[in-house]
């Protein structure tokens, strides 16, 4: 699993993302899974990424309703109250227009495809890896390029 | 100083140990990567959640068990988030019992995920075990000895 990247590449690349596009990148980590929610968010932290929690699909459009914006939003597909899709949808249908990254240990094509459809910008089985998140991050930079 | 050596050793032969006997897979090593000297204790903290969170779900589980008719919706679910929490941390064994688990759950057979369940929790117990007698021996050699990566 190619997940390790060493600690000046990481420096270099938040410095490049940062410094080019945005002050500082932020992100929105929804999971339902609390081991998940601490590997990810110190994945991000560990870029230089501000990133906060939320434990499941409402909690995150209730946290855009208030009026907070994230670059990238880390989005789980199964989760209690409401999951990964519909979530994914309702911040669409609000006009939302961060990078939505799918998030899940689900590998048939039929579920990631419905995933897809509800309005993601990029797909990762779980766990995620540095190297996954790099590849997220280049997303977040072609949307603001 | 030689005693911390011996404790070193110690250290490394058990983590080594671990991915031999196919408990651990490079998962584990990737929560290790993220360990450093602002989050010390990550590897550590992070597998204490994964077992808080578990050991609700194994119960949840051997519950679900003991109703009639099963409900292989519901066990496929619950273990559907169990694997994720295992795989989160490394769990190699566990995640491949999860899975036969939950193939077991889509094909109806009742004694099937009975079964694979027994091993499931025999494997968990003994990881958690080892993983436990670990973190106790990585304190008492000190700090930055569980980042060890292996050649």
């Amino acid at each position: 699993m190619g997940g390790s990247m060493k600690a000046p590449e990481k420096e270099i690349l938040g410095t490049k993302m940062n410094h080019r596009h945005r002050p500082k990148i932020t992100a929105l980590v929804v999971d339902d899974n609390m081991v998940i929610r601490a590997i990810h968010h110190r994945l991000l932290k560990d870029l230089g990424i501000e990133n906060q929690v939320a434990v499941n699909g409402k909690e995150a459009v209730d946290v855009h309703s208030s009026g907070q914006y994230f670059d990238l939003i880390l989005m789980d597909m199964d989760m209690p109250v409401m999951n990964g899709i519909e979530a994914t949808r309702k911040l669409r249908a609000m006009g939302i227009h961060s990078t939505i990254a799918g998030v899940s240990s689900r590998s048939l094509e039929r579920e990631k495809q419905e995933f897809m459809e509800a309005g993601l910008d990029d797909y990762h089985e779980k766990p995620l890896t540095a190297d996954k998140i790099v590849s997220i991050l280049h997303k977040i930079s072609n949307h603001s390029g | 100083m030689e005693r911390n050596q011996q404790l070193r050793r110690q250290l490394a032969s058990m983590r080594q140990s671990l991915f031999d006997q196919g408990h651990l897979d490079e998962q584990f090593i990737l929560l290790e990567e993220l360990q450093d000297d602002a989050n010390p204790n990550f590897v550590e903290e992070v597998v204490t959640l994964h077992y808080r969170d578990s050991a609700r779900l194994i119960t949840t589980i051997e519950r679900a068990l003991e109703k009639s008719p099963l409900d292989f919706n519901k066990l496929d679910g619950y273990m559907h988030q169990f694997k994720g929490s295992s795989t989160s941390i490394g769990a190699k064994k566990v995640k491949a019992e999860s899975t036969q688990f939950r193939e077991y759950c889509e094909a109806g057979n009742g004694e099937g995920c009975m079964k694979t369940f027994q091993l499931l929790k025999r494997d968990y117990a003994t990881l958690r075990r080892k993983l436990e007698a670990y973190f106790q021996l990585a304190r008492q050699a000190g700090p930055n000895e569980i980042a060890c990566r292996p050649k």
